[in-house]
């Protein structure tokens, strides 16, 4: 499977969505996506099983890190090729790891992550033990 | 009821021009706001009613005994959060700690701990906000998004603010993008440069280099072009007043606290030529006050054990991620933030392993794990108290609407006095 470079980090969306409660559809929606440019998007897609990416099917794609994964719903953006981008939630925490090397910080931003696609219906995504894989 | 000068609690800007309409005790409209804010004001009201013990409505003096019985049988408890809640309270979950002797730890541990540990190797050259707005002419955001994450920030503050040596706004001023990824900041920019992810030390320091008068044999450092660096340093040099504000993008990619130390460097490096300076985009509202009122109550201001009776700081062994991931607490009070929501996965799964107190207005996922979840007023909505804006002046927050619910300091009053007895 192809690999990028995490990025995780806020959204406005991720902020609006927080105050309607976390466990709004709206949170799920601005926490269960994923961004990435359009010429990997496409890439992507030359991999992908039949009725992938079909109009009403959406995008689902399962990331991966060597900490967990997540099943989330892929957007296109200006990202650089080669970056994706998960906003801050319980999403991007199965992917990024628990050692802060002597900081009390992980690290959030820059790892290795794999992006699959998948053709399947959405998961419910909730806390720690949601349909976060 | 309309209500003036309201300052909004929720991020580090603390915006103290909100305007709130009030009818029969409910926020009916806001003015002024950015769109996280709005949500906030418009969604304050919705928190539950009564505490909770084992997921039961209990009252509150059963939920208090429980409360206190946990923290008094814990041999290691931590208390974690503390940035979205007042001062006053603050100082009330530090003297929590002293007396169980727990770890303490606030949000900035998982945001800008990386930046307080630069500034204690290195020192901060900083500012307060109204110096920005007044007179900054060169303002650099450094691995930060203020366009979605600190909205008002430009407007108030840093980018189209008109103050008295820069009275036609975005006009007087040149608005420098450093980061990975091309953002909502990034497009509103003069310059924007792209390092490559986890490049910010080399770029950082081949900046040092040539300040210096070093050359240069490569042609670019992480990702950005040497010819780009030197027009950014001749920028730098010859304004009149300059800022960098940075954020995440630099605290919590490889290097932490190394990639802070020397972006401090540079901007002390810098005041050979001009006047310069530096601010962290603090996120929560009052994290920044976390920091301040836990330094000058215990010396440090994050990661603190009081198990020895007198408080010891190190960052890795007593900030709440390494505690839980390393299953060392065995209880674990919350305080105004939502570590499940944001902590990896492997420490916020041990919270639903150890019993945990939430003190928090709303079911947030942490209240969903927790043994007892303690409904808590708001403050700058339904409590009034102190917080700390991202230059680290404080503003004193207003009580807009009656809550029957307590202050995080009172709930954090009746605790101590349990344990006590």
């Amino acid at each position: 499977m192809p690999k990028f470079i995490l990025i995780t980090g806020r959204t406005t969306g991720q902020g609006e969505a927080l105050h309607k409660g976390k466990e709004s559809d709206e949170y799920r929606q601005a926490t269960g996506l994923v961004e990435m440019n359009h010429l990997d998007r496409e890439r992507l897609a030359s991999l992908a099983p039949q009725g992938w990416g079909e109009p009403g099917g959406g995008q689902r794609v399962r990331v991966r890190t060597a900490f967990g994964e997540a099943e989330l719903e892929l957007r296109e953006s200006d990202l650089p090729e080669g970056m994706i981008f998960v906003p801050l939630g319980p999403a991007a925490n199965a992917l990024i790891g628990a050692e802060t090397r002597g900081t009390g910080m992980p690290d959030s931003k820059g790892l290795e992550a794999e992006v699959e696609p998948l053709v399947t219906s959405p998961p419910k995504l909730g806390g720690i033990e949601g349909g976060i894989v | 009821m309309k209500i003036e000068n309201v300052v909004c609690p929720f991020c580090g800007c603390l915006c103290d021009d909100i305007v709130v309409e009030v009818e029969d005790n409910r926020i009916t409209a806001v003015t002024k706001t950015c769109s996280v804010s709005r949500s906030f004001f418009l969604h304050a009201h919705t928190g539950p009613a009564h505490p909770t013990v084992d997921g039961q409505e209990v009252e509150w003096p059963e939920a208090l005994d429980v409360t206190a019985r946990i923290l008094a049988d814990s041999a290691s408890p931590l208390i974690y959060g503390l940035s979205s809640t007042a001062s006053e309270a603050q100082r009330k979950a530090i003297a929590l700690a002293d007396l169980l002797g727990a770890s303490i730890d606030s949000t900035s541990s998982v945001c800008h701990g990386p930046t307080t540990i630069g500034i204690q190797n290195q020192g901060e050259p900083t500012c307060t906000l109204g110096e920005v707005k007044h007179r900054a002419d060169l303002v650099v955001f450094w691995g930060c998004n203020p366009a979605e994450a600190h909205v008002r920030h430009f407007a108030r503050y840093s980018v189209s603010a008109r103050g008295k040596l820069t009275p036609q706004g975005r006009k007087d001023r040149t608005v420098v993008v450093v980061d990975v990824r091309p953002t909502r900041s990034s497009r509103t920019a003069d310059v924007f440069l792209q390092p490559r992810p986890g490049c910010d030390y080399e770029v950082l320091t081949a900046m040092r280099a040539l300040l210096k008068g070093e050359t240069s044999d490569v042609a670019e450092v992480g990702g950005v072009s040497v010819a780009q660096l030197v027009d950014l340093l001749e920028r730098m040099k010859s304004c009149r007043f300059g800022v960098i504000f940075f954020g995440m993008g630099v605290t919590q990619t490889g290097g932490k606290y190394l990639n802070i130390a020397e972006l401090l460097a540079l901007v002390a490096e810098l005041n050979a030529y001009t006047r310069f300076t530096t601010m962290p985009m603090r996120g929560h509202g009052n994290v920044a006050g976390a920091d301040c009122t836990l330094t000058w109550q215990t010396g440090y201001p994050f990661a603190i054990n009081f198990a020895r009776g007198y408080p010891q700081y190190n960052p890795g062994e007593f900030t709440a991620v390494d505690l839980l991931a390393r299953q060392e607490a065995d209880a674990a009070l919350i305080i105004a933030s939502d570590p499940v929501a944001h902590f990896p996965r492997r420490a916020a799964q041990w919270l639903s392993q150890i019993p945990t107190i939430v003190l928090d207005p709303e079911v947030n996922l942490t209240a969903r794990e927790a043994r007892v979840v303690l409904p808590t007023a708001v403050y700058g909505v339904s409590a009034a108290g102190t917080a700390y804006r991202m230059d680290n002046v404080p503003l004193p927050l207003k009580k807009i609407v009656d809550s029957p619910q307590p202050t995080d300091e009172q709930v954090l009053d009746w605790i101590i006095e349990r344990v006590k007895t």
